[in-house]
């Protein structure tokens, strides 16, 4: 299914969107998937530095056909490359900037999150799948602000907000906020508030798609989605 | 004198006994030792428990140390990958144990180790199932799981440069786990692109000092993993 057919918002807009929330001079991780389209629609004029769990701080985009570097890969083992002022370091000294608060952003897609914040996005605890954490928990546990990247509902139509999360759990009560197809939510003390809602999405089909309460903003406004043109920074 | 190279692999790996704890670092390929772990396997030591992030791909290097039988016990954090089918077919066989960590946890056991410090508390894991089953301490208002540190008897790393002390500089992010690790073995052998002199290595560039370091073995060209099962090879 192309972007122009779905519902509400592509996955290129939720990354714009995204973009706009990271400040300048951040220290960020994002996560394998759409997360990682937030890098190409961050506002020009903000500096934005990239941490990669197996030790790199300042990458950037892929490199040219034949000059990838085995070494030189990020989490999802993609090859990247360096930009002035990168450095390396080795995987504990990575975890102590992501477990010591250090990291100020995380951007993840998830499975599941709950309206009390509560994330799954590591297992859905099937019998005979092989279990693989990878540095999720770290990242949800340790980043002082884990935002979600995802589509509002499985490819089955499954909601994916939840009341409470079925999948176990990556962490209890970490996200703040999540960005789907249909709008921004904040994970609030009371639950789920629909922030910005896609343009030409009812509140209603937002209603129906999310299995948990929703509350509306006041200040409710239409999610500003231009079909975004890339950075030229971080292309 | 003091002088930790050793002439080529096997001798690099003689003492390797069975039932070993072993850590081998790397990400994936990168940082991957893949001739010391092929050396392991015409070593020929068994029923070994392995401390590795993954566990390897195609069938050389840990994939191949794996379908040897050589391996009793995974410890890492994500033993999967697109091209990773060893390892899964084991364990769905019931033939190999998984001890499942999260990826920061995991580095830290292996530094606490290093360090001398055999537990600590972490946030990382708290109200999952990773944590059950595991002592929990609240501190501030948040709960922390203690984790214990883990020591092996050797480690195997990839490195880029070596002297006859043992210190040793790393090659972009294929330093991963490589420090960590030769903290925490009793034996720590490092195969490195190139020996240098004592004193070329700038001490400020020193990354790895040499006191964490047992021995080093020069292999010049190491072999690219993914190139190795891009052209169809089964090791040995």
């Amino acid at each position: 299914m192309s972007d122009k057919t779905r519902t509400g918002l592509s996955r290129a807009q939720m990354a714009w969107r995204a973009a706009q929330d990271i400040p300048d001079g951040a220290y960020v991780n994002l996560g394998i998937g759409i997360p990682e389209l937030v890098a190409d629609y961050v506002p020009a004029g903000r500096e934005v530095v990239y941490h990669t769990e197996n030790g790199i701080l300042g990458f950037g985009p892929a490199p040219e056909p034949g000059q990838e570097d085995p070494d030189l890969i990020n989490a999802g083992k993609k090859p990247v490359t360096l930009l002035p002022g990168a450095a390396f370091f080795h995987h504990a000294d990575s975890f102590a900037m992501i477990r010591g608060g250090h990291i100020d952003y995380c951007i993840l897609g998830a499975m599941q999150v709950a309206a009390n914040g509560d994330i799954a996005n590591w297992s859905t605890g099937a019998a005979g799948a092989i279990p693989a954490v990878g540095g999720a928990m770290d990242l949800v546990a340790g980043v002082r602000n884990v935002l979600v990247i995802t589509e509002h509902t499985t490819r089955e139509g499954e909601p994916k907000l939840m009341e409470r999360c079925s999948y176990p759990l990556t962490a209890p009560g970490v996200v703040k906020r999540v960005f789907t197809t249909f709008g921004v939510f904040d994970v609030t003390a009371s639950g789920f508030l629909l922030q910005e809602i896609a343009p030409g999405v009812p509140v209603e089909q937002v209603r129906a798609a999310t299995a948990a309460p929703l509350a509306v903003a006041d200040s409710l406004k239409e999610v500003a989605a231009p079909q975004p043109e890339k950075a030229a920074a971080h292309v | 004198m003091m002088d930790k190279r050793v002439p080529d692999v096997p001798a690099a790996l003689a003492d390797v006994q069975d039932g070993a704890m072993v850590l081998i670092g790397g990400f994936g390929e990168s940082g991957s030792p893949i001739e010391l772990i092929h050396g392991l396997i015409d070593q020929g030591a068994r029923g070994l428990t392995v401390v590795s992030n993954n566990t390897g791909n195609g069938e050389v290097g840990l994939a191949a140390l794996i379908k040897a039988g050589r391996v009793a016990k995974m410890v890492c954090s994500y033993p999967r990958s697109s091209n990773s089918k060893v390892f899964p077919e084991l364990y769905r066989k019931g033939e190999i144990e998984l001890e499942l960590v999260p990826q920061g946890t995991l580095a830290e056991r292996i530094r606490a180790g290093g360090a001398g410090v055999p537990a600590f508390y972490t946030p990382t894991g708290a109200g999952t199932v990773l944590a059950e089953g595991k002592e929990t301490r609240d501190f501030d208002g948040r709960t922390y799981v203690m984790e214990r540190a883990i020591r092996a008897d050797f480690a195997l790393v990839r490195a880029e440069l070596g002297d006859r002390f043992g210190n040793l500089t790393f090659n972009k992010a294929g330093r991963n786990f490589g420090p960590v690790m030769c903290m925490a073995a009793k034996t720590a052998i490092a195969q490195v692109r190139r020996f240098v002199p004592a004193g070329e290595i700038d001490p400020e560039h020193v990354v790895t000092p040499g006191i964490f370091v047992g021995r080093v073995v020069e292999v010049p060209e190491p072999a690219q993993e993914s190139a190795l099962i891009e052209q169809g090879v089964s090791y040995p």
